[in-house]
């Protein structure tokens, strides 16, 4: 059984939002890391890079396996957690401390479509 | 086989030396285009370097070692007159620009193996500048759009794409600079010819298909799906991964592909390499041939040391026992499947081409599909494709091919069905196969996250 | 007609496993294929021929074709291969083996696999390369690809025209469909410094297609101060002696792995090599072989780094090759462990000697003009004739000869690699005088 962190926000592409001001903290859920397995390596966006809502902005990579990160919310890359590009096992050992990118949200109410913690448990169950 | 510890680095010795020249007392020039110290190859013997290569081979498994069932790969039997001919010094000596006047029998290869394709095809001619299937898709898609390009049709740029397809479809139409859109299969495994009807309009370039597709099924719907791709003004492009089933029985130029590719390394005998040289070639139909010179896709002809192995097979063949190599590849797919179906989960029951797919063991003891293929390596067999196709979870996909006799295919059923009990008996000993090779399972996760990519 | 060699299924095999699948006859099994569709005709194909029969159907095709020494390169050179190499190579274990997935039993695979990895970084001077490529000209292609989706929205790439004529067409083929904009220039650091919008990449030669080993000091810096990446194209045999890629700053390098002593074979097999710097590693294509550990802690070698690759990425893959060209890999890597950097040095040096004593002496004949204002020569020479080339051609053809390749803007182009010695150049000349 995958945890889910409450007070979070989620996407059904299994990424998860955390809100702080107009900044959207982003990460992938614990469900994802799971699916994938040992990942190893993030592709990571370069601070400043625009992402779009519903489009990629990186990727992780396993053996068997990749997935594309999908942006939740538009707006511009502010922060990219650098730990992840040596340490990719940070995601699998804490997927809700391992955050991947900070966006700037050009959108707020983008928000609006994502999923509370209770949803996003009935999309995966 | 047995292990064996040196890379050819860890055998160099300062002043030992393989090669054999001529003297010469020219030194080289100095200055700023020159190298100032040279690259560090190894000092290795001519005997180091023949028993080091020799060790490295008794590592590896290959046709010629054993049964090689890889699903969607045609591990046929390489026949060995094919290789003395490809050797021959009139062939192997002639410099790619030399006139024409003095390549006359090269030439005659070519076009001999433009005429025996096209008949086993029914397309009208055939481009061998491709080295691989692969290269082989991305230039039938380079023609699909000259072919639309010239009739002022800029707008198709979509290629339609079935979820069971080989991962170079998607991979090539996107090189090609293409949009793909994928067509769901349904339960029984073929192209959902509604899911297709929403997806056909004047976007469409054209429909990827390999027939029979990655499950071993023939598209049976195939005359529908040309009317409908037609219909829209898109082509078809026939991916020959998969021919070796109708090689003399069914010619995709009679199934309405506009283009395709054939894989010479699968379904014309040369042998794989351990992973090339290939050969793609691209037959086209006669609406698509004025295209065919058009994309300039590798250097000079092609493989041609490979196209010549393969004509020498067809030429053996001939028109004779062309008519049986596709019916025994079916057959053989078949009596496995038949014969295993009681212990493997057989997702789709009906008569298959040359290749099927399990969906894992028929009793869940935890033993997954790659302990199965890794328990095969330790009775002498190479696995099977596994993971492949998509559409199932713990996937393993057979192909025997024609050239395997019935005593093997027996011996493969046998080995299947010990491993299905030992399934039950030891899983745990599944697990961890497999226990006779020269090396176990590696740690592909280090592999990965801290690349260690050469010797240093 | 009687049982064939490469089908062992006797009648009575065949009558059982129809039984097992419970079906009447082979043709049962195409019980799904429309009937339309079963091809009921004679392919037209000649009747089966022995193996006796197919030999000798080929050696008459092969004495339709006119041996002749050599002394043009343009991209395939004919250098001597040591009988080692194809005594290796033609080893089943290697020769009829796939692409090593199941890596417990392709060791042999993977190990010569990074040991060429090894090599070509050795050569090139740079910190990784893939497992092969088709050929040189496909490795160029896919490294202006690679320059294009590691610059992120950047479409165009200055190639230089002193490229080989087909390497320039290959890159501009696969641009062409990618909606790559490629820029021929016959002054590339003039071009990268006047600006072209969103550059992304530039391509070089190391040594040039009229034989001149090319300077490309500032280049890298000058390129990079675009925001673009700079590739080079080289031949691998001569890297042994002329400055590295790596030295002149070059992130990508690529070329044809031919001139490794892979015999002309009108064109191919061949194989493609492409390195780059570790910041490049994750883009490029293709296979890759890594080292790692097995359960036990032994060294072993496998397949990594492959979501980059088809069958994980499908569409967002970096490139969609599958099949390359390996057992020529182990070609070229046979061949530079038997040479060693003396070796390739020695040759490098026969070479050096051979073009120029036939480079002299064809200019002391009067009848050509020399081409190189400057710039230094190894194996491969242009000159401006004076005579009529046709002629020249048809009358070193008559004696045995393949030389004198007239370019496109009519200059003619020789090259004389270690494998014919002085008698030949000799007589050449001779040919020549008497035009």
């Amino acid at each position: 059984m995958s945890k889910i962190a409450d007070g979070l926000l989620y996407s059904e592409s299994h990424e998860w939002v955390k809100v702080d001001g107009n900044v959207a903290i982003i990460g992938v859920s614990d469900f994802a890391q799971a699916e994938m397995g040992d990942i190893t390596y993030v592709e990571l966006p370069d601070v400043d890079d625009d992402v779009t809502a519903g489009e990629d902005f990186g990727a992780l990579e396993s053996v068997k396996t990749s997935s594309e990160l999908i942006a939740p919310v538009s707006g511009k890359v502010v922060a990219r957690n650098d730990a992840l590009e040596d340490q990719p096992e940070l995601i699998n050992e804490d997927a809700y401390a391992a955050w991947i990118i900070k966006v700037e949200m050009s959108d707020e109410s983008e928000l609006d479509a994502l999923l509370n913690a209770a949803d996003y448990a009935k999309t995966i169950e | 086989m047995k292990y064996y510890d040196k890379l050819i680095f860890e055998l160099s010795k300062p002043g030992r030396t393989g090669y054999s020249l001529p003297e010469t007392e020219q030194q080289l020039p100095k200055g700023i285009v020159w190298r100032e110290t040279a690259p560090a190859l190894p000092e290795v013997s001519e005997v180091d370097v023949v028993r080091h290569y020799t060790n490295l081979s008794q590592m590896n498994f290959g046709v010629d070692t054993g049964f090689y069932p890889l699903g969607s790969c045609t591990m046929k039997y390489n026949p060995k007159v094919n290789e003395e001919i490809a050797a021959m010094p009139a062939f192997t000596g002639l410099h790619p620009l030399q006139p024409a006047s003095t390549v006359k029998g090269a030439l005659e290869v070519l076009a001999g193996m433009d005429k025996a394709l096209a008949a086993i095809t029914g397309m009208k001619h055939f481009t061998f500048l491709p080295c691989a299937g692969a290269h082989g898709e991305l230039t039938g898609l380079m023609l699909m759009r000259e072919y639309h390009m010239s009739r002022g049709d800029l707008a198709r740029t979509k290629v339609i794409v079935p979820d069971s397809a080989h991962g170079t479809n998607p991979a090539s139409a996107a090189v090609c600079g293409l949009d793909i859109v994928v067509v769901k299969s349904k339960a029984d495994g073929l192209v959902d010819v509604e899911a297709l009807k929403a997806l056909l309009g004047p976007d469409v370039a054209g429909i990827m298909l390999t027939n029979p597709n990655t499950l071993g099924l023939f598209e049976r719907d195939i005359k529908e799906i040309a009317e409908l791709v037609h219909g829209c003004g898109g082509l078809l492009y026939y991916d020959g991964a998969n021919m070796n089933p109708l090689l003399g029985v069914v010619r995709p130029g009679d199934m309405g592909f506009d283009i395709m590719h054939l894989n010479l390394h699968k379904t014309f005998s040369t042998p794989h390499g351990g992973g090339g040289p290939g050969s793609g070639p691209v037959g086209v139909s006669d609406k698509v041939v004025p295209f065919l010179h058009i994309p300039h896709v590798s250097g000079f002809h092609g493989n041609f040391g490979v196209i010549l192995r393969a004509y020498a097979y067809i030429l053996m063949l001939g028109r004779e026992h062309i008519k049986l190599a596709g019916k025994l590849a079916t057959l053989g797919a078949n009596y496995i499947k038949e014969s295993l179906k009681d212990c493997y989960k057989l997702p789709i029951p009906t008569v298959c081409k040359h290749e099927f797919v399990f969906d894992g063991l028929l009793e869940d003891n935890g033993v997954s599909t790659l302990d199965v293929a890794k328990r095969l390596l330790d009775y002498g067999f190479h696995a099977p494709t596994i993971y492949f196709p998509l559409l199932f979870h713990q996937a393993i996909m057979i192909e025997p091919t024609e050239t395997e006799s019935l005593e093997t295919l027996d011996a493969f059923i046998a080995v299947m069905r010990k491993i299905a009990e030992e399934a039950k008996s030891d899983p745990e000993m599944l697990h961890a196969a497999p226990h006779n090779t020269p090396i176990g399972r590696p740690d592909e996760t280090t592999a990965a996250r801290q690349p260690v990519l050469k010797y240093d | 007609m009687g049982a064939f060699s490469y089908f062992p299924q006797t009648g009575e095999d065949i009558r059982t496993m129809l039984e097992r699948i419970g079906v009447a006859s082979l043709e049962d099994l195409y019980a799904d294929v429309p009937a339309d569709f079963i091809y009921k005709g004679e392919y037209d194909l000649p009747s089966a021929l022995s193996e006796q029969q197919v030999r000798d159907f080929f050696e008459g095709l092969a004495a339709k074709n006119t041996r002749l020494k050599v002394f043009v390169g343009q991209g395939a050179y004919d250098h001597y291969t040591p009988a080692v190499i194809p005594y290796i190579t033609s080893r089943s274990e290697f020769l009829t083996a796939y692409t090593p997935y199941q890596c417990e039993i392709s060791q042999g695979t993977l190990r010569y696999i990074f040991e060429w990895q090894t090599m070509i970084c050795r050569l090139t001077g740079l910190d990784c390369a893939n497992a092969s490529m088709y050929d040189g000209p496909t490795a160029a292609a896919e490294a202006v690809r690679m320059c294009v989706a590691s610059t992120k929205k950047r479409k165009s790439v200055i190639v230089s025209a002193r490229l080989l004529p087909h390497v320039i067409d290959t890159i501009q083929t696969y641009a062409k469909y990618a909606g790559i904009n490629v820029v021929v220039s016959d002054n590339v650091a003039e071009d990268v410094a006047e600006g072209v919008l969103d550059l992304a990449g530039v391509i070089v030669p190391s040594i040039n297609r009229f034989g001149i080993i090319e300077s490309h000091l500032g280049l890298a810096d000058l390129v990079h101060r675009m925001g673009a990446l700079l590739v080079e194209y080289c031949d691998p045999s001569a890297l042994a002696v002329v400055k590295s890629p790596a030295e002149w700053g070059a992130d990508i390098a690529v070329g044809d792995g031919q001139s490794l002593g892979i015999p002309l074979c009108f064109g191919g097999p061949y194989v493609g090599f492409m390195a780059c710097t570790s910041a490049l590693m994750r883009k490029l294509p293709g296979r890759i072989v890594g080292q790692t550990t097995d359960a036990s802690g032994k060294r072993c070698y496998v397949l990594t780094l492959q979501a980059r690759e088809q069958h994980i990425r499908r569409e967002k893959a970096t490139s969609n090759i599958c099949s390359n060209e390996s057992l020529m890999a182990l070609w070229c890597t046979v061949y530079l462990s038997l040479m060693g950097p003396e070796g390739m040095r020695k040759l490098n040096a026969l070479c050096y000697e051979g073009s120029h004593y036939l480079h002299d002496a064809l200019l002391a004949t009067g009848k050509f003009k020399r081409f190189f204002a400057d710039g230094e020569f190894l194996k491969e020479f242009c000159l401006t004739p004076l005579c009529d080339v046709a002629k020249l051609q048809q009358a070193l053809l008559d004696a045995g000869y393949f030389a004198a390749l007239q370019t496109e803007e009519g200059f003619v182009t020789f090259c004389v690699t270690e494998k014919y010695g002085r008698a030949d150049l000799d007589r050449i000349v001779e040919i020549v005088k008497s035009i």
